[in-house]
């Protein structure tokens, strides 16, 4: 088991005014967590690096979890980070409510870069000094946040053409609807 | 002599690019046959499954998440069912542990393999393609007659594994083992000393230690940069730190050194192989005894009620695992994977994310091939050994 008691008092001498605080997991014996305020993650994240004796210079991931109907600030921002030659793994986790944004750590490490992006896809958290925050895995003209938990699972939408139909669309529609009822209707 | 400048020129390379290993579409801007700048786009491959493996119940997450990195699909799973174990707070037994060691180390020289022809194919090399299949043909059949299915087995699960190792598993595999060396020394003679070969990789897409920790590249790629981060040694799972092997490194960062450090690997993957065939009895356990998590025998399903209500209970319902969240990497082919999945007690997983090593080296692109020849992309590519499955989940 890894004492996060430590860190927590370093960073909190280092960035004055974070609010810091251990989260219990499963794996804390090789991933201690804790948990940060949102508004000082970039100084806390810069601490973690550049501090002697802390100097987690590898940036491993950048994720999100959606506790949607269960919780009030919905989201948890989950951000796990590696010091290769001293063998510590961290993580740190942020809440965040709908509709908050959060501050960019593309200034700590370049890596986060698409991670975020893949978080702003998927959840809509937004990343504030971003330098390109768009869209990764879903289209750009994508509506919605498939990851949130009010995303529903299966969604039926219509066929879209880019050319102008020669029939009415409920007769295209229609034409679909049959032709899918046949490859799918049992033998 | 002044300068000639001339308009850059933008390129697109891909999606459907034969050496993108997938569907990668690069836009390239050119100055001449010098890159200026490339933009990445991914996604092409994106399916959800993040999203549908939070329907799933916990066991049947595992042949969804093996088909995120298709090439190293097991290092898939074993990351997974080592994340929920730890949420389970379990303990598989130590032969178990060994069998999973020995299906790691398989897999990783599976993908290797499949590395090795490709990559020697896209710079022009192609007889190493028909070679490389050739030794990875047996790898599936391994994995045929160990699961039933070459490419995604969904042999390792939640609580140890689907059934114990058939009869003569130990010798095909003893027997490959016996042969691969050699047939490397076979391949490494065709590439390693190739004037062709070293013209095409020396100082090609060359990357500093540092660079690829800012960018989150581990594995091999790191390791041929002068890092010696390997999580096999680092972050011990399934009884790592009991064997002995070599972790490979290089220091030049260049497409050459990447090459030397993989194909060293899968020499240490044997030795690593050999130790675990050492130590796994012929007869013993291949789950662990909770009867809440594992199936129960099939003769006792057959002859006793109390099984037989446990093993529908399993198949029907799943099993409930405590609330709470965990990340375990393994080191795979690519380099860290890891998975984070959190629980909130019930029989479905409320969030699973794979931590992809290929998203990290296809964002980092531009590190390798701005100001390198357009001839040179193709080669970065193929050393960076993105599989887009695992990049675009």
């Amino acid at each position: 088991m890894i004492d996060v008691q430590p860190i927590i008092d370093q960073l909190t001498a280092l960035v004055p005014g974070a609010e810091l605080s251990p989260c219990p997991s499963a794996d804390a014996d090789a991933t201690p967590a804790l948990w940060v305020s949102a508004a000082h993650i970039v100084p806390v994240c810069l601490a973690l690096r550049d501090t002697p004796g802390l100097e987690f210079v590898a940036f491993s991931n950048v994720t999100a979890a959606d506790f949607h109907p269960k919780r009030a600030p919905r989201f948890d921002v989950v951000y796990h980070i590696v010091s290769p030659h001293r063998r510590t793994r961290l993580r740190l986790k942020v809440q965040l409510g709908l509709d908050e944004p959060i501050a960019s750590v593309t200034s700590v490490w370049a890596g986060a870069g698409w991670c975020e992006r893949e978080v702003y896809d998927l959840f809509g958290i937004v990343f504030e000094g971003h330098a390109d925050l768009r869209r990764l895995m879903m289209t750009e003209d994508w509506v919605g946040h498939p990851l949130r938990k009010d995303y529903p699972v299966q969604v039926r939408k219509d066929a879209q053409t880019y050319m102008p139909l020669q029939i009415t669309a409920e007769e295209f529609r229609a034409n679909m609807e049959r032709d899918r009822y046949s490859r799918t209707r049992p033998k | 002599m002044a300068e000639v400048r001339t308009e850059t020129m933008t390129v697109n390379m891909g999606p459907q690019h034969p050496s993108t290993h997938g569907v990668l579409r690069l836009v390239l801007e050119l100055d001449g046959e010098t890159v200026v700048s490339v933009s990445p786009t991914i996604g092409f491959l994106h399916t959800g499954i993040e999203k549908t493996a939070e329907q799933k119940k916990w066991q049947q997450v595992i042949p969804l998440v093996e088909r995120m990195d298709y090439l190293g699909a097991q290092s898939n799973s074993l990351a997974y069912c080592l994340s929920v174990e730890k949420l389970l707070g379990m303990e598989v037994p130590q032969r178990v542990k060994d069998i999973r060691v020995l299906i790691a180390e398989l897999q990783r020289i599976s993908s290797h393999l499949v590395w090795f022809g490709t990559h020697g194919m896209e710079i022009g090399a192609i007889t190493v393609m028909l070679y490389a299949f050739r030794e990875r043909e047996i790898l599936m059949n391994l994995n045929e007659m160990m699961a039933g299915f070459r490419f995604f087995p969904s042999y390792i699960r939640v609580g140890g594994l689907r059934d114990d190792l058939p009869r003569g598993f130990k010798e095909a595999v003893t027997a490959f083992i016996d042969r691969l060396p050699g047939k490397l020394d076979e391949y490494e003679t065709m590439l390693t000393k190739n004037p062709i070969w070293l013209d095409r990789t020396r100082g090609v897409g060359t990357i500093t230690l540092a660079d690829c920790y800012q960018y989150g590249l581990f594995g091999p790629i790191a390791r041929a940069a002068g890092g010696d981060y390997d999580v096999r040694r680092a972050f011990p799972y399934s009884g790592y730190e009991t064997y002995k092997f070599d972790v490979i490194g290089a220091s030049n960062g260049d497409v050459y050194d990447r090459y030397i450090t993989r194909v060293a690997e899968m020499r240490e993957s044997v030795k690593i192989i050999r130790q675990a065939l050492d130590r796994i009895e012929p007869v013993g356990e291949w789950q662990v005894a909770d009867r809440k998590v594992a199936p129960p025998p099939k003769d006792e399903v057959y002859t006793e009620m109390e099984a037989l209500i446990q093993h529908f209970l399993i198949y029907s319902q799943g099993f409930n695992v405590p609330a709470g969240e965990a990340y375990v990497p393994v080191e795979g082919p690519r380099g860290e994977h890891g998975c984070y999945v959190v629980s909130d007690g019930t029989n479905r997983p409320w969030r699973v994310h794979m931590r992809s090593p290929g998203l990290m080296a296809s964002q980092a692109l531009h590190k390798f091939i701005v100001g390198g020849m357009i001839a040179d992309v193709v080669a970065v590519i193929g050393s960076l050994d993105v599989v887009m499955g695992d990049v675009d989940r």
